[in-house]
């Protein structure tokens, strides 16, 4: 009887802190709506449009010669600029968390400079430098070097606008777990690459993944930097984005959503591995902090 | 292994942390660094394990049983270190923790496999956590910690043993527990043991000699007895424990208080060194008045107020407090059984 008593007052003051439950279903149900509208709907209509004249045709689509070279063209970038981006990503993130320079700020700003540029602007400036008329142009033709309209172009647009994501992921995780652990692996003995690959290696791999997941997505699904200096050439110098454009603008609808549904998959499976790496990442860094404590 | 360090300057862009610092070692010894936070010990270990460069000077030097390391490979001083926070290997079971510093070696030096878990399961009965060796660091406690960071430390079998605020990190009770087995540890082995901490409770009871610093610098070098009963400076007297001042001046065995105006020296003098007494005695060195009884622990605590107002804090036996059955807000008399007496002029 008490207990029942006490149990709508507490009800009370749990309905004095929080909204009325009119409101908070109001609230859940326009977020709700909004998230129908602009990311269910595009998603289904993405599936529907490239299944629309059958499976066949589908399938045809992605194994049209085109459609496998920009497949080909985009993986291959991929390959190459990601592990560049782990190495530099933890060079540049140990260098920042580890020691104390001149032009550190600087450093970090710089890191920041593809995030906050537009793509295109990126592509740009690239032509302008290594363009037939650009600053480089000169010294590339006599060494018989295609960089604009062919594949390093396209490798350099991606290496520029993935560039931040490994060492903007580490740069955090590393100040915050300090240099203790290295230090002690130091003074125990250990040499540089013991030190890297048994200490600080494990303490970042969550993090370090993170960065190839988020630097692997962007790498193939960069539109606007990579559409500048590329060219268009039909299977030579086109990544699957180009091509999905390509395919759109001939009207050729239900190819240009296949090849489409392909970027699609790949992006839902970056926001599974995402959440579960944040997840990792919390885990451990909540982990960290238990040790700090007595 | 006997560490001399030979005027040592470190400075942190604004900073002084180490001032032309010179200390000596003995081998076998078990020295505490104490002083407040900021005084420099801390930057001073740091420099002898070879994590801190001290600043480039021809005199400076840092020798290891007479041989100077500075510039020496970090890798080959075979330094324990053991951290504030333990700095355990978070993603490593205690095993592979304490194992480390014997797995890391040249293929040449490194012991066969069945002799390094048998220097490990040792090293796990020395710190009583045998059942452990499976577990990670962030399913332990923070005394047990500790000891793997210990162990950790020990498993190098290390010339010199240097310790960072050990157990500035746990609760009073594991603290004591560890203050006191550290010792017997150190009894057992004999390792060379420097040991950072701004407990003086902790200096005392641990050390063999107490290196006392202030302002990066050295204040005073001893054992625990020298620099507790023959304190150097009023620095010195004031951070080892709480000491009541006067002011005025001692004429043989007799308190003189300043009269107004007059500048005279400081007496000090230790709770536990002040008498009370009900009626006024010859030598009496101040009227004052009980404004509470603290009798709950080994000896009573009586906290007075002197003739202009200042607090003073008296120490006494139970058997005395009886005695005197003093009550709160009685009137009585404080005289100095002892005290330490400094020049005024002379500024902490």
């Amino acid at each position: 009887m008490s207990g029942a008593h006490q149990r709508g007052g507490l009800d009370a003051l749990e309905a004095q802190r929080t909204e009325p439950a009119w409101l908070r279903l109001l609230l859940i149900g326009v977020a709700l709506a909004f998230l129908a509208c602009f990311l269910g709907v595009p998603l289904l209509a993405v599936f529907t449009e490239a299944f629309r004249r059958g499976a066949g045709v589908y399938f045809q689509s992605l194994v049209d010669p085109a459609a496998l070279a920009a497949i080909r063209l985009s993986i291959f970038v991929t390959l190459v600029a990601v592990p560049l981006n782990v190495l530099f990503g933890l060079m540049a993130a140990w260098a920042i968390a580890r020691f104390s320079f001149r032009g550190k700020n600087l450093l970090l700003t710089l890191i920041d400079l593809p995030f906050s540029i537009s793509p295109v602007v990126a592509g740009l400036m690239l032509v302008l430098l290594f363009g037939m008329q650009g600053l480089l142009g000169p010294a590339l033709r006599r060494l018989d070097l295609d960089v604009i309209f062919a594949v390093p172009g396209i490798l350099i647009a991606t290496l520029f606008v993935t560039f931040p994501f490994v060492a903007r992921e580490l740069i955090p995780l590393m100040q915050q777990q300090g240099a203790e652990e290295e230090e002690a692996a130091v003074l125990l003995g250990a040499n540089r690459w013991q030190l890297f690959l048994r200490i600080t290696l494990p303490n970042i791999r969550w993090g370090l993944l993170y960065g190839v997941v988020l630097s692997t997505a962007r790498a193939l699904g960069e539109f606007g930097a990579v559409s500048v200096v590329s060219g268009h050439i039909r299977g030579r110098t086109n990544t699957i984005p180009l091509h999905v454009e390509i395919l759109y603008n001939e009207y050729n609808f239900s190819a240009a959503f296949a090849v489409a549904s392909l970027l699609t998959l790949f992006a839902l499976l970056t926001i599974l591995m995402k959440s579960w790496l944040e997840w990792r990442i919390s885990r451990e860094l909540g982990a960290s902090t238990e040790e700090a404590k007595p | 292994m006997s560490i001399e360090v030979r005027r040592v300057r470190k400075r942190f862009q604004n900073f002084t942390a180490l001032d032309d610092v010179s200390v000596s070692i003995g081998s076998g010894e078990l020295v505490a660094l104490l002083g407040p936070s900021g005084s420099g010990k801390t930057t001073l270990l740091r420099v002898i394990a070879g994590l801190e460069i001290p600043d480039p000077h021809p005199d400076s030097a840092v020798l290891v049983n007479g041989d100077d390391i500075l510039g020496g490979d970090l890798r080959q001083r075979r330094v324990g270190f053991v951290f504030q926070h333990y700095a355990l290997f978070r993603h490593m079971t205690v095993y592979d923790n304490i194992a480390f510093g014997l797995t890391v070696r040249p293929r040449a030096e490194r012991p066969p496999k069945e002799e390094i878990r048998e220097r490990v399961t040792r090293l796990l009965q020395l710190i009583q956590l045998e059942g452990l060796a499976n577990r990670f660091p962030s399913q332990l406690s923070g005394g047990q910690r500790q000891r793997v960071a210990l162990a950790r430390a020990l498993a190098i079998e290390p010339k010199v043993l240097l310790l960072d605020e050990p157990f500035g990190a746990l609760d009073a009770k594991v603290r004591q527990d560890l203050r006191r087995w550290l010792r017997r540890l150190h009894d057992e082995l004999h390792v060379t043991t420097i040991l950072v901490t701004h407990d003086q409770e902790e200096a005392l009871e641990v050390a063999d000699r107490i290196v006392l610093m202030n302002h990066s610098r050295i204040v005073q070098v001893g054992t625990p007895e020298d620099v507790f009963h023959r304190p150097a400076s009023q620095f010195v007297m004031d951070f080892l424990g709480h000491v009541n001042l006067f002011h005025g001046r001692m004429d043989g065995d007799q308190f003189v208080r300043d009269a107004a105006g007059e500048a005279g020296d400081r007496v000090y003098a230790r709770p536990f060194q002040l008498d009370i007494h009900r009626t006024a005695v010859a030598r009496t060195t101040t009227k004052a008045k009980v404004r509470r009884i603290l009798a709950a622990g080994p000896i009573v605590k009586v906290e007075l107020s002197g003739e202009s107002g200042d607090p003073i804090l008296a120490e006494m036996t139970h058997e005395r407090l009886r005695e005197l059955k003093l009550a709160v807000n009685e009137d009585v008399y404080v005289t100095l059984k002892e005290a330490q007496v400094f020049q005024e002029d002379y500024s902490i």
